[in-house]
């Protein structure tokens, strides 16, 4: 029996909950591994969930700086989504859609994964014929998009000022409508606790401080709580990927930290039903289950590794939240935080074996991260159990920007703030 | 983050153009040294704490600066002008 139920729900509210045991162990580190993953947030998590699950490699452990879910995973506005349009990114978040419908039975644990669509906003005819595009780009690959017109936008979102004297007029949308958003820290806490059950070692407060070597070969890692050693270093570490690689030796990468914001306001009735993208800045607003809108903008722009911003871009952020929604002027804003978003020069991940002996390379999610946990794990746990990419992740290399194979979705070209 | 522009005194970041990392090395316009240009274009120092940053003041005097901050607590230690500009060979 599954250990969550409706029965055991029932059973365990019937004998004053008593009986939970707690979703993950903590365990002391062991002297050896056979794969370590570094970073205990929604990818490491899930690489090591799917290493055991897929691949039957148990003897692993996630090694995390703070506490699990301390990092971007919490962090995000929890948007889920494959509207692509190069085929390397369509089919590779499609994968990830796919794992994501079936994400709470998988891991009997309910992340509360609700497809209500997402609708990207066009205001030019220009800007429409680009979406058309992409949008026939996603259906040629099996992904589902729609052309929306003002008036079905106008049903879906009653709340957006579509009238002709907006400062930018809405004259149409892209729709994808298996698009969705789902709790974030249930999507942490499910694959920790998938892969703890399987025998994978969660141990926090366990910071990286070095790499053990044999040769030019990564053999293990020192931490804040001894040696630990393995034939297989993974890094999932996200925004702190160039402090991790230099402690490899590595010091340039084609990765710029830079910091995004995020923000809730307080809870209000049902006003949004699906994630609304402004086209005529950087802006996305969904509601939240509680009721909450949760919404965020464009990064702040400069290299940071303080996962806190500056006002300007919260000013921002917020006239392009009234610019569509001018009835939401007085709407009191909750809470607002930062996150480190690694920006590769094309926009676009990698994973990767090496680029040491030894050592496996997840990063580079730009502010993309989250809809990709699942298929980020997936492929990297295939990666490392097999040191070969599989076919979603072979186009997502490390020497691709030294082999003229960028992937560059948004055609921003190396300006990493751009994507 | 208020930036002090060696001209117009501190201002508002919003006033100033962010370029990146002033660390690279730009190679002479005519070198066909392929492995120099992608380390110019790609390769970033990224360091978690004092970066040596080139930035524009586009809504003031339009000068190059370049500009020592720390991305951790995003205190800035010096801003003087670029001069060239990001680095190049043979100029200083």
């Amino acid at each position: 029996m599954a250990e969550y139920s409706a029965f055991s729900l029932l059973k365990n509210a019937l004998t004053g909950n008593k009986d939970w045991k707690p979703a993950w162990r903590k365990p002391d580190p062991k002297a050896s591994y056979d794969v370590i993953v570094i970073g205990g947030g929604g990818h490491g998590l899930s690489t090591a969930y799917y290493l055991a699950k897929e691949h039957g490699i148990t003897n692993v452990a996630v090694l995390e700086k703070g506490w699990l879910g301390s990092g971007n995973v919490g962090r995000n506005t929890t948007a889920v989504r494959s509207n692509y349009l190069l085929p390397q990114n369509t089919r590779f978040y499609e994968h990830s859609m796919k794992l994501w419908e079936n994400l709470s039975h998988d891991l009997n644990y309910n992340v509360m994964f609700s497809q209500r669509g997402c609708l990207n906003l066009a205001h030019t005819p220009a800007q429409l014929d680009d979406y058309a595009r992409r949008g026939n780009a996603m259906r040629h690959l099996g992904v589902d998009a729609e052309l929306m017109s003002v008036d079905q936008i106008k049903r879906l979102v009653p709340a957006l000022d579509v009238s002709g004297s907006a400062r930018f007029p809405v004259l149409g949308g892209l729709m994808q409508r298996r698009a969705g958003s789902a709790r974030h820290d249930a999507v942490a806490w499910g694959y920790a606790r998938g892969a703890d059950r399987r025998g994978v070692d969660i141990i926090e407060n366990c910071e990286v401080t070095g790499f053990l070597r044999d040769g030019g070969r990564i053999t293990g890692v020192s931490t804040t709580r001894g040696e630990i050693r393995a034939r297989k270093v993974a890094l999932a570490v996200a925004g702190s990927t160039g402090r991790v690689m230099q402690l490899a030796g590595i010091s340039h990468m084609p990765i710029e930290s830079h910091v995004l914001q995020a923000f809730v306001s307080e809870s209000l009735k049902p006003i949004i039903d699906t994630i609304l993208t402004f086209g005529m800045g950087h802006f996305y607003i969904s509601q939240s289950d509680k009721g909450g809108l949760v919404y965020g903008g464009d990064l702040d722009g400069y290299n940071s590794y303080a996962q806190r911003g500056s006002l300007p871009i919260v000013d921002e952020v917020m006239s392009e939240m009234l610019a569509l929604f001018p009835g939401l002027a007085r709407v009191r804003m909750l809470r607002s935080w930062g996150g480190l978003c690694d920006m590769t020069m094309d926009g676009s991940p990698i994973i990767t074996t090496g680029p040491l002996p030894g050592m496996y390379l997840n990063c580079g999610w730009c502010y993309g991260g989250f809809k990709a946990t699942p298929a980020s794990g997936w492929c990297f746990a295939y990666t490392i159990a097999k040191d070969e990419p599989h076919e979603f992740n072979a186009p997502f290399t490390l020497d691709r920007f030294y082999r003229g194979l960028v992937i560059d979705d948004k055609g921003q070209g190396a300006t990493p703030r751009l994507h | 983050m208020l930036i002090t522009c060696p001209y117009c005194g501190p201002r508002d970041v919003i006033e100033f153009t962010y370029q990146g990392d002033g660390n690279r090395e730009r190679p002479q316009p005519a070198s066909q040294d392929l492995d120099a240009w992608t380390a110019y274009v790609y390769d970033r120092l990224n360091p978690a704490g004092d970066h040596n940053e080139i930035w524009q003041h586009s809504g003031g005097c339009r000068a190059h600066l370049r500009v020592v901050r720390n991305t951790l607590t995003h205190e800035i230690r010096s801003t003087t002008f670029a001069r060239g500009g990001h680095k190049a060979e043979g100029r200083s």
